[in-house]
């Protein structure tokens, strides 16, 4: 108790620290899906080739390798990128974090969205072409809200571990709730107490999101009768 | 091709030690994750409630924050539990241990759901057939049950084993010599970060891209003896 009343200022900074990275990590991420989805599922093979060994590359890989690949791996290309200008963002470990997270979500989210695109019935695309709707109006009226009603649980459970795998950042001396936890179990040789209060931090971000996301879900198909597929477990199966 | 300075045997021993552990820890994850399935099911109430924590709080906590639980945290509350008694005791976990423990603790939750979900996939038909012909409930689930679970199990269980490996990579922190902590080691003596990750990350891909193949024969030979749908 003692230990939680000295130290909680500090994990809420490095709490505030986590829901940052995890909410700018998951937005940059969902621009990203977009463009990356529809490149897999376009008719041109560069595109689609690109976009498949993308997602290949960052799904294959541990997300600590490629956070390490950007963070120490740029410093062997030091001087091309001060060339460029842009070593002092390279050299910034939140910069560095927030990209490699941004780069790994973008990929798995993309698969999400593609898998919701190709679920769509086909005959919905095809009335809507036969309504004589554009591609643009096609898909900003028809497929993506219901690539967007069809993928959200799925997304939930990506948000839900891209929240965990913030904790990831602490190693690249970045103070999250991982890392405030690390400092301060190192100085008074209180690792249980202080990884154990991490825990329970993320223990409250994680179920508190998946409530606030189930409300959402709820939402989005008010208008849909909805008998079956009520009490789905959440985070069960599909894990990334 | 890239100039390995004579690491490359280096990161090849990790590879070694990094397929190790996640062969261990998966092994201990089915069978965890399979009596935590059966006991979710069966089990008397209070047995299902504990089985319900320990699935809730593995899912919801960074597989990092529970590896550095248990590498750091176990020894130093023993140590100051037994400090406080009056004795003096130095403990450590060894990192191999504490990596295995922790990947099987941590992949047993989501195999545990895996299996109950094909477990209520089987038709109730083939349980009720199998004791109508005078199996007991062992036998029903060992010949009957099992083998039609695989089927919808693989799928699942192949993903988890994928996300497990790329796991190992955090067992790197607590100085296991496994394929990212080489890689580490490497990059650091040569100063080439970028040729010894970059590495790294190939050989992840390639378990990734042998271990997709791997499933795709399990989930045929789990497939054997039923008909695919023809579309």
């Amino acid at each position: 108790m003692d230990f939680i009343l000295a130290n909680l200022p500090r994990f809420l900074e490095g709490a505030w620290m986590t829901i940052q990275l995890a909410l700018f990590s998951c937005s940059f991420g969902l621009l990203m899906a977009l463009p990356i989805a529809l490149a897999r599922l376009s008719r041109k093979r560069v595109l689609r080739s690109a976009a498949t060994a993308y997602v290949f590359f960052f799904r294959g890989t541990p997300l600590l390798a490629q956070i390490f690949l950007i963070y120490y791996g740029s410093g062997q290309f030091r001087q091309e990128l001060s060339a460029l200008g842009l070593w002092t963002f390279f050299r910034d470990p939140w910069f560095c974090a927030l990209l490699s997270l941004t780069l790994n979500t973008a990929a798995y989210t993309s698969e999400i969205l593609r898998g919701a695109i190709q679920a769509i019935p086909k005959g919905e695309i095809e009335a809507a072409k036969a309504l004589g709707l554009n591609r643009y109006l096609l898909l900003r009226l028809v497929i993506l809200p219901r690539a967007i009603r069809i993928g959200w649980p799925a997304y939930t459970n990506e948000v839900v571990y891209q929240i965990q795998a913030t904790s990831l950042v602490s190693i690249i001396t970045i103070m999250d709730i991982t890392g405030v936890a690390r400092t301060v179990g190192a100085r008074d040789f209180t690792f249980f107490e202080a990884f154990g209060l991490a825990a329970l931090l993320y223990l409250v971000l994680v179920y508190g999101f998946i409530f606030v996301a189930g409300r959402i879900e709820k939402r989005l198909g008010a208008h849909l009768i909805r008998t079956a597929a009520v009490n789905k477990p959440k985070l069960a199966g599909n894990i990334r | 091709m890239p100039d390995f300075q004579g690491y490359g045997w280096l990161l090849l021993d990790g590879l070694v030690l990094t397929v190790g552990v996640a062969i261990a820890s998966m092994l201990g994850a089915l069978a965890l994750g399979l009596l935590a399935a059966l006991g979710k099911l069966f089990a008397p109430r209070a047995g299902k409630i504990l089985i319900e924590v320990y699935t809730t709080f593995v899912r919801g906590v960074p597989e990092l924050v529970l590896l550095l639980l248990i590498y750091y945290g176990l020894p130093t509350l023993v140590q100051n539990t037994a400090a406080k008694a009056g004795y003096d005791l130095s403990l450590s976990i060894n990192p191999f241990v504490a990596g295995i423990g922790t990947l099987t603790v941590i992949y047993a939750a989501f195999a545990c759901e895996v299996f109950r979900a094909a477990y209520l996939a089987l038709p109730p038909g083939q349980r009720e057939a199998a004791y109508a012909l005078g199996l007991n409930p062992v036998i029903t689930f060992r010949k009957v049950e099992l083998p039609q679970m695989m089927r919808y199990a693989l799928p699942g269980l192949g993903n988890v084993w994928m996300v497990l490996v790329k796991a190992t990579a955090l067992i790197s922190i607590i100085q296991l010599p496994e394929l990212m902590r080489n890689a580490d080691i490497a990059a650091r003596s040569t100063r080439q970060p970028f040729t010894f990750f970059f590495a790294a990350c190939l050989l992840y891909l390639a378990i990734t891209a042998i271990s997709m193949l791997g499933q795709a024969r399990l989930e045929r030979w789990a497939a054997r003896g039923t008909t695919e749908a023809k579309s």
